[in-house]
């Protein structure tokens, strides 16, 4: 995974946005700009993923519904390749199930209509998931938990000596639960720190990301890494 | 009360009224065609046997008349009484001779009560044979009186001589034959009675096996299951009815699938015109921010004007949203995320998150009261009821959180209640008081909400499996509460559920 600089909150954050209806990408173009974003905007996936290797994101905006190459479809191109942050831009009564767009590799989602400062927090939280570290600078620059080692201040992890290529997200997630091993953090904890949801965001985006970070992290199955507390929450623990 | 108990047991059952039925039939014409047959078969036997029995006794007279005298004496009306005995001993034939006040009998204590006064009447009034049929001491007697007659010539009427002669016969064999008679006809009635049950058994099979068929099919459609058919066989009524109700059953398929059709297009389509009003929303929206931020740059009514775009703009978006979660609910698609939380902790982010803390009082539990819901749901819930209060009602604005209640268990329910001091309720919209885009008042056509506020409050407690309810209370002003289970309710056991419970350990 690349070490990304600390440079994207000073410089202009670069986003890709794929989205289909004229109207609403230029819309949302405009209102990303107008925060200071740059902006290029895609109409199809396709059009999307030539984008990706010439602009270089640091996010993309995603609606799921696409002519063409699903969103769904996009969003797991994109994350094979690259651990750029993604948000989805869903809507209420869509036929496909934002869940699956979450299991698919997106760290966050917005419902359309979406406000623009709305979308921008959204976009911002994300960009800070990218960069500075979780939190104690003091700690030493690599735990060793088991088979696995989290390197903070670096951003990287790895499993058995191999590099795990995390998401934004579930880096956040795995640095936000081991940094205190042993101890239960609630969904709704883990949605304040980790996405900066409100109290009443949606659980489902920490279940997917663990879930997520399970399979990259061989923990399905008899977990040995992050455990589920049945009626509380989550908790990391190295067995 | 027989007969009542007999009339219910008749009303009671169709079995019971066809056996009854059948084997009255079978008795009654029994009895009638053997009271025929026994009459005349008696008629014919006893006929036959008295015309000759009369006919050998005169036979048996007319051979010795001739020797009798004008004037009998005892004596020889004994000797004749005599002579016919002995003539007819084998018969067991008894006679007696009278002839003015003379009496001759055969055997000393022969009383002959047989003998009645109507015949000894019959005989001297009648210069023929007479006879009777007498039944004495459960015995019967055929009783023959023969008036003996002299002739003049072959052509001149006979003249009674006063001598006459009685018979008295036993009928033990026809007797005999008549008993013989209603024993056969008695035998033959119980294979009738039998044949009559079993045939009648068989009709009320054939009949009752269409019919309990029907009740079962009827019973079937009730329940809900409109593809219930009868399988018709033969073209009797019953298999008419079966037809008919058939027919029946697919007419009313057939309209309550259009029924249903129809509505699924109407929610469709409430669905479809919010999905399409969504995307050019959703390209407005966007935009808004900048409007209000460059609104205040433009002159006073270009900034006006913006605003009021930007303003409507974002009612337009929650109704949309409402809207679209109204949909997802009628089409059964939406879902509950159930979490364990702490409500207490719950209600009080719900409240601060919209800047109410000051405006609410809250009655809080002091520890935290965990249950199993859906936060986001829980958010709405409460939001929407305390801005209902703070909207409509008048302040204080109590919200009260407790686990059970009088009639609840703690440890099953979690009990919200939102109370203000404004008017109330009008008694009249309490009972739609949760319906869609219903207005209590004229007065508040426009309001911030949606319309659909109390509507989706609604549907997401039924969807936890809760209950809600709106009343006044005496104090005025009025009561929202809400009942919420605390393990997860009936509607428990979602996909995310599912899927939780996939990967957990």
């Amino acid at each position: 995974m690349a070490v990304r600089g600390s440079h994207i909150l000073n410089d202009m954050p670069r986003i890709l946005l794929i989205e289909d209806d004229a109207a609403v990408r230029r819309a949302v173009q405009l209102a990303l700009r107008h925060h200071g974003h740059e902006v290029v905007a895609a109409s199809t996936g396709e059009e999307g993923m030539n984008y990706l290797g010439s602009f270089r994101p640091d996010v993309v905006v995603l609606d799921l519904m696409l002519p063409g190459m699903s969103g769904l479809d996009v969003c797991r191109r994109i994350r094979e390749r690259e651990q750029v942050g993604i948000i989805m831009m869903t809507a209420k009564g869509d036929s496909v199930d934002m869940i699956v767009g979450l299991e698919a590799g997106a760290d966050d989602y917005v419902v359309k209509p979406v406000q623009a400062r709305v979308l921008e927090a959204r976009v911002r939280a994300l960009l800070r998931r990218l960069d500075a570290p979780a939190s104690g600078a003091a700690r030493p620059r690599a735990e060793s938990h088991g088979d696995l080692t989290v390197d903070r201040a670096g951003m990287l992890v790895t499993h058995r000596g191999r590099p795990v290529g995390l998401a934004p997200s579930e880096l956040r997630l795995l640095l936000a639960l081991s940094a205190a091993p042993g101890q239960v953090l609630s969904r709704q904890q883990l949605l304040e720190a980790v996405w900066e949801h409100s109290y009443h965001g949606d659980i489902r985006l920490v279940d997917a990301c663990v879930k997520r970070l399970r399979g990259k992290l061989g923990d399905l199955g008899a977990p040995r890494y992050i455990h589920t507390v049945r009626g509380f929450g989550y908790c990391f623990r190295s067995s | 009360m027989f007969l009542g108990k007999a009339r219910a047991a008749l009303r009671g059952g169709l079995r019971l009224r066809l056996v009854v039925g059948f084997a009255v039939v079978a008795v009654v014409s029994t009895l009638t065609t053997g009271a025929l047959t026994f009459r005349e078969a008696r008629t014919g036997v006893l006929q036959q046997s008295q015309d000759a029995v009369v006919k050998e006794f005169r036979d048996s007279v007319d051979a010795r008349a001739p020797g009798y005298s004008d004037r009998p004496d005892q004596s020889e009306l004994d000797s004749m009484v005599q002579e016919l005995a002995w003539t007819h001993r084998s018969q067991q034939w008894r006679f007696l001779a009278t002839y003015a006040n003379l009496r001759a009998v055969y055997g000393p204590q022969d009383s002959f009560d047989a003998l009645t006064p109507e015949l000894q009447r019959s005989v001297r009034t009648r210069p023929a044979a007479v006879f009777q049929r007498v039944r004495q001491d459960g015995q019967a007697y055929l009783v023959v009186g023969l008036p003996v007659c002299y002739a003049a010539s072959a052509t001149a009427a006979p003249t009674p001589s006063g001598l006459v002669l009685y018979l008295v016969v036993p009928q033990k064999s026809e007797q005999l034959y008549v008993n013989a008679l209603v024993t056969a006809i008695e035998r033959a009635m119980l294979p009738a009675l039998g044949l009559a049950v079993l045939l009648a058994l068989l009709v009320a099979r054939g009949v009752l096996r269409p019919v309990r068929a029907l009740g079962r099919a009827t019973r079937r459609m009730a329940a809900g299951h409109l593809d219930t058919r009868l399988a018709v066989s033969g073209s009797d009524e019953l298999a008419e009815l079966s037809r008919s109700f058939n027919d029946t059953a697919a007419a009313l398929e057939h309209s309550v699938t259009e029924l249903r059709r129809m509505e699924a297009q109407a929610r469709r389509f409430a669905a479809d015109v919010s999905h399409e009003l969504r995307t050019p929303l959703a390209a407005m929206t966007a935009v808004t921010d900048v409007l209000d931020e460059q609104s205040s740059r433009l002159d006073r009514v270009t900034g006006e004007a913006v605003r009021l775009v930007s303003e409507e703009t974002s009612r337009l978006a929650r109704l949309v949203d409402d809207l679209m979660e109204i949909s997802r609910f009628d089409a059964g698609a939406a879902e509950l995320a159930l979490d364990d939380i702490d409500v207490a902790e719950s209600v009080r982010r719900t409240l601060a998150s919209r800047g109410w803390p000051t405006q609410v009082t809250t009655e809080l539990p002091a520890g935290p009261l965990r249950a199993r819901v859906d936060p986001r749901r829980l958010d709405v819930v409460v939001a929407n009821l305390v801005g209902n209060a703070l909207r409509h009602g008048a302040p204080p604005v109590t919200l009260r959180l407790a686990a059970g209640s009088a009639q609840l268990p703690e440890d099953g329910w979690v009990v919200i209640t939102v109370t203000d001091r404004g008017p109330g309720v009008p008694e009249a919209a309490l009972p739609h008081i949760f319906e869609r885009f219903y207005k209590a008042s004229a007065a508040r056509t426009r309001s911030e909400s949606s319309g659909l506020g109390l509507a989706i409050t609604a549907e997401s407690v039924r969807l936890h499996g809760g209950r809600i309810r709106a009343a006044n209370h005496p104090g005025g002003g009025a009561v929202f509460t809400v009942e919420l289970p605390r393990h997860g309710g009936s509607t428990a056991g979602t996909a995310h559920d599912r899927r939780e419970g996939r990967d957990g350990e």
